[in-house]
């Protein structure tokens, strides 16, 4: 057991997942000497060489293109999106193909790829560095989508992304990257895809969110215990498919549900998990099923003021829980 | 030799070797027997029994050719839409076609889910998975990187029409292919139409193939009515993607003798003399006189082809006409790995 980074936990998977199954390769924008913008490829090549470590050229819909055929022809491809923001030429090979493959052919061919998306704000990354890209993957049959928020999950939940028969969205938020640490295991594990877990239990309500804001989210249920307020914080993890039984479970126990999320709200990850509350849910909530995000404007601002302005914080969520919880 | 190879390149883009008169038949054989599915699909949709069809109607000599210079055990096939002859020439059979196009239960390609002809084939490596066009030629130079890396010898051949040759997929897939020398094909059936817009309205210069300059790998143009010469630059890519020497971009021309599809009227944009002078270049046409010229085939014998075909395609009609629609219960099998039966997707 050792204390990892966030950025550690993704770099260590791949380089044990390649030593595992020699079928496995990467590819994408600067991952070969550089070891990628944010170094999750940092050595791989030194260890698997070019042609494993493949760096492409500048061209977002041919990573994920020709990661693509490879899958269908016997290699299991983790192709790196260098930020999220930059992965819209790539929609057609991810929404329009991948996810399609299986049931396009009636199961005759399959997509094992892994695409591995940095996003998320917070960082200073103005309009095009700071996206969360989620919902429209996370709408799209035939994908699963993952968004660890903590070095133990990033670890085991890319591992099952790279050993799954089907294309897989591993969402890393950029900001985790380095300022979340944790203990990771060395030895081998696999976290299921589609299965939520409870980060801090609780009583009064459920905080339902994923990815940086977690982490904001436990520290307000720290500052909200002072008040003697009792929260629950349900790490989604998967956002395709959404564990509506592990959602539907905490906030039926709590009663009362806050759904926190970095995207813009409007018909969003956070819609869905209303949804799900209130089709499941509703005559065990003693409160309106609620949700924080951040406004209806393009993400984010660049300048500083306006950036933190846009994004949700532990205050805003304390105060989200304390409005809450008076009722 | 009808080809012109107007690229300057250091390869040598035609292999030289002609095809035998015995295979020349064999090939016009598919060839008929594309024509004739190809019409009975047309009437099918007439009838309204086929939702849709696209046609191979002018583009035969050309696939059949083109798959001739292949190897089918080993090589993979990423095929578009239009592709009646390089089907049948890959082993495909005329019921399995009209599984497709009727959307019936024992459609191999996609069980009925998918337009006709896209899908996957189980026992042929061929597969279509889109109607996005240009999106199978980055998966081919995917394709043919896995071959690279396994040490395999095997081809990718990827078709695509003059239309797709815009996309910019068509450019992001040809670029990595040519920095990576990969065995692959990029094959352009170019019949000068994308749908209703002429090839003048789709690009600033006079050929596709010319376009391969740019990617560091030879391009050739061929007339893709003539089978020997389409053979001969398809055999020469093949044997310079076998040897690791990368991949070919080839522009057949060709004719679309029908309009786009079913539900197209290429009347309202084509000229009646083009219309009419299309015909000259029918490639049916060309080989059999071709056939006839080297006394390889009789009047009688030609007859005889044309009636096998039709008789094939008349029981392969009745046959697949009466077979079942898939039911709603398979509607949720295959979207990912466990899913089905009612179970989660």
């Amino acid at each position: 057991m050792a204390e990892r980074t966030v950025i550690e936990a993704v770099r260590a998977t791949m380089h044990a997942e390649m030593r595992r199954d020699d079928s496995i390769i990467v590819l994408g924008e600067d991952v070969g000497s550089r070891g990628g913008v944010f170094l999750a490829t940092d050595g791989l090549i030194d260890e698997f060489g070019e042609s494993r470590v493949i760096d492409t050229p500048l061209a977002e819909s041919s990573i994920c293109g020709v990661a693509l055929g490879a899958a269908v022809n016997g290699m299991r491809p983790i192709a790196e999106i260098q930020f999220a923001d930059f992965v819209w030429p790539a929609i057609n090979q991810l929404v329009g193909e991948a996810s399609k493959v299986r049931y396009g052919t009636n199961g005759v061919k399959t997509a094992p790829m892994t695409v591995r998306v940095p996003y998320g704000g917070g960082v200073r990354g103005g309009l095009y560095h700071s996206q969360s890209i989620e919902v429209l993957f996370a709408h799209t049959p035939g994908l699963s989508v993952v968004a660890p928020a903590t070095p133990y999950d990033a670890k085991g939940l890319l591992a099952s992304a790279i050993r799954s028969e089907d294309p897989v969205i591993v969402l890393e938020h950029k900001r985790t990257y380095r300022l979340v640490k944790g203990d990771v295991p060395d030895e081998d594990y696999t976290i299921p895809i589609g299965k939520a877990e409870i980060k801090r239990p609780g009583t009064d309500l459920t905080i339902f969110t994923y990815g940086l804001m977690l982490h904001y989210a436990l520290q307000a249920a720290e500052m909200a215990a002072e008040s003697g307020i009792d929260v629950e914080v349900l790490d989604l993890r998967t956002l395709r498919p959404l564990d509506a039984d592990g959602i539907a479970e905490s906030a039926s126990r709590t009663g009362k549900a806050l759904i926190v999320q970095e995207d813009t709200p409007a018909v969003s990850i956070s819609s869905e998990v209303a949804a799900i509350i209130g089709e499941r849910c509703f005559f065990d909530l003693d409160g309106p099923i609620t949700r924080l995000g951040p406004p209806e404007l393009p993400p984010m601002p660049f300048s500083p003021l306006q950036e933190a302005a846009f994004m949700p914080s532990p205050e805003k969520i304390l105060a989200a829980i304390t409005k809450l919880a008076e009722i | 030799m009808s080809a012109t190879a107007n690229i300057p390149t250091n390869s040598n883009q035609f292999s030289g070797e002609q095809l035998s008169g015995e295979r020349l038949l064999e090939l016009y054989r598919t060839m008929v027997l594309s024509r004739y599915l190809d019409e009975r699909v047309w009437l099918l949709n007439r009838q309204g029994k086929a939702a849709i069809a696209a046609s191979a109607q002018g583009h035969e000599a050309t696939q059949v050719a083109c798959i001739e210079a292949t190897d089918p055990s080993k090589d993979h096939y990423l095929i578009y839409y239009r592709q009646f002859a390089a089907m049948i020439a890959l082993g495909t059979e005329p019921e399995e076609m009209l599984r497709g196009f009727l959307a019936k239960e024992s459609d191999p390609m996609s069980a009925a889910r998918q337009f006709p002809l896209h899908g996957a084939h189980p026992r042929v490596d061929l597969f279509n998975f889109s109607n996005v066009i240009a999106t199978q030629l980055p998966q081919a130079a995917g394709v043919a990187l896995a071959d690279k890396l396994k040490g395999s010898d095997a081809v990718t051949i990827v078709y695509f029409g003059d239309g797709a040759s815009s996309q910019g997929d068509t450019h992001e897939a040809m670029n990595f292919a040519g920095v990576h020398k990969l065995p692959v094909i990029f094959f352009c059936e170019n019949n000068r139409y994308a749908i209703s817009v002429p090839i003048e309205k789709q690009m600033g210069v006079e050929s596709v193939a010319s376009r391969a300059v740019g990617y560091g790998f030879p391009g050739v143009q061929v007339d893709g009515t003539d089978v020997n010469a389409v053979h001969e630059v398809t055999k020469a890519a093949v044997e310079r993607a076998r040897a690791g020497d990368g991949p070919t971009l080839i522009e057949a021309s060709v004719e679309r003798l029908l309009p786009h599809t079913t539900d197209d009227d290429h009347t309202r944009y084509r000229s009646a003399e083009d219309i009419a002078q299309m015909s000259e270049r029918d490639p049916l046409l060309i080989l059999s006189a071709l056939l006839k010229r080297r006394d390889l085939l009789t009047d009688t014998e030609d007859e005889e082809i044309h009636s096998a075909a039709k008789k094939r395609v008349n029981v392969a009609t009745d046959t697949v006409d009466a077979e079942p629609y898939p039911g709603t219960e398979t509607m949720f099998d295959h979207v990912i790995e466990g899913s089905g039966n009612g179970g989660n997707s």
